[in-house]
């Protein structure tokens, strides 16, 4: 499934992490900066994976800038952007929290 | 029953969309955290907000702090979402802002109830609690406090009160003196816990004290607080003095005793001790642990 | 093979470096042969000359060591303009020996490293893209990284050999009597400076404020100096200490710091007499102000505070807490100005304050030492040097020797984003979990096991929760997850001494 929409959630502060979707056609691609790549970065995009695979995403392209967000925080924030990008701002999806 | 009843000295508020003051929420020894999906967080980012607390409930540790969230409010889009969220959560409390009538809570309760049906929690394991910010909410403050046995707490919220009240907070408190009575009584002939309003001058740590000391006379149970740093001068006000410990120690003595005999009367120096002393002396261990004075047996710890 | 702290040394560097391994913490009592200066003597009436171009000329030949000390920090414009003279002159095979490098210096050690004029390096750290370039392997040898005990004794030794230190200083007179707390660029105690001055062959000072002869007090006698140079501007002192000091309002460093203070004022050394070194930083800081206020009201005085100086400790000093402050190095203006006029503010140099070949240095007096960390590990072992991406970006400062006390506390966030602060293994050993006593982070402490009366004095303090350094690693775990391991390749980059010239690790260049 594709986004409706280019969105994005999260800001730049400290412990935070800022994700944007946009649309894509060719799979899931990152575009991750974050001052823990090295140890996290498979970490990172294992989490927005799969809060995108609980919505039958699979063509997007993700931009991501960490600040040392801690999982649930990841989590949060890629499931923020889901729902944002597919337009579900207001309706939860209940089964995915 | 005193001895059932937790201590809620202080009740912080963490902003909701605050990753860094959500994760060390926990560390500073607050006796209730109150994380805030409304006015701390911007209209664009309440869904982001109420995920954010929800991954946190789910993940982070806060030490057997009450966990509270103050949902926004009964005529906002956010609302029903807000406690869906929270009592799939798990939540302790959810608190409801603006509140002015018993009804706010009836409908609470039976969207909080639905809820926790739909995921699986126990019925009535979400307890409620409401903040009291109009001329309104005073005047029906009993019918508030006890609206529903889900209710653990009221509590004065100052800022929005006092512009309800054409006027505005001043150092010596006497705007809010007749609010703050109103909420304590309807508490108190509730069974249920008062709050008193946060200080919101984070560098005048003298004037914290003294409101804190002028609303631990009247008989509140604590402060709300906004940051980390207002804990200890707010611990310390409700801290007992060395002579109400050793008072209270000889009560917790003299139960104990008349346990032992199996007796029904409690005596201390030759004079029956009434229930309102007995209740008072645990109240009084109760804050003497949790301030550090007394080690887990009661006994006094030299300073 | 492995050597006592359980880091693989490889047998090739031990062997080319002529080091042993580090074995232990107890330096014994071994006789030790010093070495002495050559002294070129001269009877003129001044020694000053008109450039440091000049100066470098007569003075520097390739394949020299030079040295310079890092008083001015942030502030300084010394080893700027001397090492762009140096550069510039076409220069080569230099060693660069300072007793640290600064922010400041980064760049142009950078460009001393491309153009080869500088091939080897000691230095108590580097960070920056300093750091950046040496964990890349900008530099043929492996950086030496001393502790700044392990300096004195390097120099004493032989180790280090100053053929010219250039010293920078607020104030000098046409013969080179200078000290450190008078002038527009006071800096207070010239502690590391001190030992260049007495220990190299040739001694350039560098001032921008010449005073009639003889200037005193004299730190840095006439005896030692070669020659003077005067310049514009030494420093910039705003940038040379931090200005007011200011205390932190995080309200989970004040946590760490309050916790710091219940260990100390817990344990047996805290009474009449006892001593301590709290460093600089925010969190040090507020211990010192927690300190103050416990030994006011248990009526407890200290006899000295070590080290690194700040404000609040020369409040102390001024209140009648503290009976003396030994000033190695001052942290502000606020103690680097008091040190002219406060007696009990002694300067002492680096052998006096740290280094563990002496007939006694203050570090083994000392009962308190607070330290920080970027990592510890499950056996204790502390990481100042390697950042969590492996790169080069610390500085041993006087951690190894400051962990002599009988009480050394490290305090530390148990994660910092989501970098864990305690490990199961340190990605470099610096201070050995021997010395290390207590750890404090704002969820608990966790204390050596191998000290059971401190375990028996602080198991019992309300508010202050006792864990194993090994839960205290896995709730920082549980929190952030488990990294990947960082990459290295078998290149060694750094070399990092224990304070008594044995090697206690490696650092080795990153992969990328």
């Amino acid at each position: 499934m594709q986004i409706k929409q280019t969105a994005m959630a999260g800001t730049l502060e400290s412990s935070d992490i800022q994700i944007m979707l946009s649309q894509g056609e060719k799979g899931i691609t990152f575009d991750l900066t974050s001052d823990v790549k090295k140890q996290f970065g498979d970490a990172i995009k294992k989490t927005i994976q799969d809060v995108l695979a609980s919505y039958q995403i699979d063509d997007v392209m993700v931009k991501v800038v960490d600040k040392g967000a801690l999982t649930p925080v990841i989590k949060a924030r890629a499931i923020t952007v889901v729902q944002r990008a597919m337009d579900q701002k207001d309706q939860p999806n209940w089964e995915v929290l | 029953m005193a001895s059932d009843e937790r201590l809620r000295r202080t009740m912080m508020f963490v902003p909701g969309n605050n990753p860094g003051l959500i994760k060390d929420a926990g560390i500073f020894g607050v006796d209730s955290i109150m994380f805030d999906l409304e006015d701390a967080v911007n209209m664009n980012e309440k869904d982001a907000a109420r995920y954010l607390v929800y991954e946190a409930l789910q993940t982070y540790d806060y030490n057997g702090a009450e966990l509270v969230v103050r949902i926004n409010g009964l005529d906002t889009p956010f609302y029903e979402n807000d406690i869906k969220a929270m009592v799939k959560a798990g939540i302790d409390v959810i608190r409801l802002p603006k509140t002015e009538s018993a009804d706010m809570i009836h409908e609470l309760e039976n969207l909080v109830e639905e809820a926790e049906k739909e995921f699986g929690r126990k019925v009535g394991s979400t307890h409620l609690m409401a903040a009291i910010e109009s001329a309104m909410g005073v005047v029906n403050a009993y019918q508030i406090a006890s609206a529903s046995d889900r209710m653990i707490g009221i509590a004065l919220s100052a800022e929005d009160y006092t512009t309800d009240m054409k006027t505005h907070r001043y150092p010596d408190g006497q705007e809010l003196l007749y609010a703050r009575n109103v909420i304590l009584h309807a508490a108190r002939a509730a069974k249920i816990a008062a709050f008193d309003t946060v200080f919101t001058d984070l560098d005048d740590e003298e004037g914290l004290v003294r409101e804190t000391k002028l609303i631990h006379q009247l008989g509140f149970d604590g402060k709300s607080i906004i940051n980390p740093r207002q804990v200890a001068p707010v611990n310390a006000v409700f801290t007992p003095t060395e002579k109400e410990i050793f008072n209270a120690q000889n009560v917790m003595a003299a139960i104990e005793e008349a346990k032992r005999k199996g007796s029904g009367v409690i005596a201390m120096n030759g004079q029956m001790v009434d229930r309102p002393v007995v209740l008072r002396a645990e109240r009084v261990m109760k804050l003497a642990k949790a301030n550090n004075l007394v080690d887990a047996e009661g006994n006094y710890l030299e300073k | 093979m492995k050597n006592n702290v359980n880091r693989e040394i490889p047998d090739k560097i031990l062997n080319e470096y002529h080091y042993e391994d580090f074995q232990s913490t107890d330096f014994l009592n071994p006789v030790i042969q010093r070495v002495a200066p050559k002294v070129t003597a001269q009877a003129g009436p001044s020694k000053v000359v008109d450039s440091i171009k000049q100066v470098v000329h007569d003075t520097v030949k390739d394949g020299m060591t030079i040295s310079f000390h890092h008083h001015f920090r942030e502030g300084d414009d010394v080893f700027n303009r001397v090492m762009r003279e140096i550069i510039d002159a076409g220069y080569q095979n230099l060693t660069l020996a300072p007793s640290s490098l600064t922010n400041v210096m980064n760049d142009i050690v950078v460009e001393a490293i491309q153009k080869k004029t500088v091939t080897n390096i000691t230095s108590s750290g580097m960070r920056g893209s300093l750091g950046d370039a040496v964990s890349h392997g900008a530099l043929k040898n492996p950086v030496i990284f001393r502790s700044h005990g392990n300096r004195a004794r390097a120099i004493e030794a032989g180790d280090i050999k100053i053929d010219v230190a250039f010293l920078g200083v607020p104030n000098a007179d046409e013969m080179g009597n200078a000290n450190g707390m008078n002038g527009a660029a006071a800096f207070g105690s010239l502690g590391y400076a001190l030992m260049d001055a007495q220990y190299a062959n040739q001694l350039v000072l560098i001032t921008d404020d010449l005073r009639p002869y003889p200037n005193t007090p004299a730190s840095i006698k006439q005896t030692q100096v070669d020659y003077v140079v005067k310049v514009d501007k030494v420093g910039d002192p705003d940038k040379i200490g931090s200005g007011a000091t200011r205390f932190t309002k995080d309200p989970k460093e004040l946590k760490i710091a309050k916790m710091v203070n219940d260990v100390i004022t817990h344990s047996a050394y805290f009474k009449d007499g006892f001593s301590f070194q709290t460093g600089s930083g925010g969190a040090a800081l507020a211990v010192t102000r927690f300190l103050r206020q416990a030994m006011i009201d248990n009526q407890v005085k200290a006899s000295f505070a070590l080290g690194g100086i700040t404000k609040p400790t020369v409040d102390l000093l001024n209140e009648g807490l503290v009976d003396k402050v030994m000033d190695v190095q001052d942290f502000d203006k606020g103690a680097a100005s008091s040190m002219k006029s406060s007696p009990n503010q002694q300067e002492i140099d680096a052998s006096w304050y740290a280094d563990p070949a002496n007939k006694g240095a203050m570090v083994d007096k000392l009962d308190v030492a607070i330290l920080s960390a970027l990592e510890i590990d499950t056996d204790f072992n502390v990481n100042v040097m390697s950042g969590s991406d492996g790169v080069i970006r610390g500085a041993i400062g006087g951690h190894q020797d400051a962990a002599m006390a009988n009480l050394t506390i490290i305090s530390a966030p148990l994660v910092r984003g989501r970098i864990a602060t305690i490990v199961p293994k340190v990605t470099t050993v610096i201070t050995p979990g021997d010395s290390i006593d207590v750890v404090v982070t704002e969820l608990g402490i966790a204390i050596n096991p191998k000290r059971q009366d401190l375990i028996g004095q602080l198991d019992k303090v309300p508010g202050l929760p006792v864990l194993t350094i090994d839960e205290l690693q896995q709730k920082a775990e549980k929190l952030v997850g488990t990294p990947k391991p960082l990459e290295f390749t078998d290149r060694v980059v750094a070399l990092a001494e224990y304070r008594d010239g044995t090697l206690i690790d490696v650092i080795k260049e990153v992969k990328d």
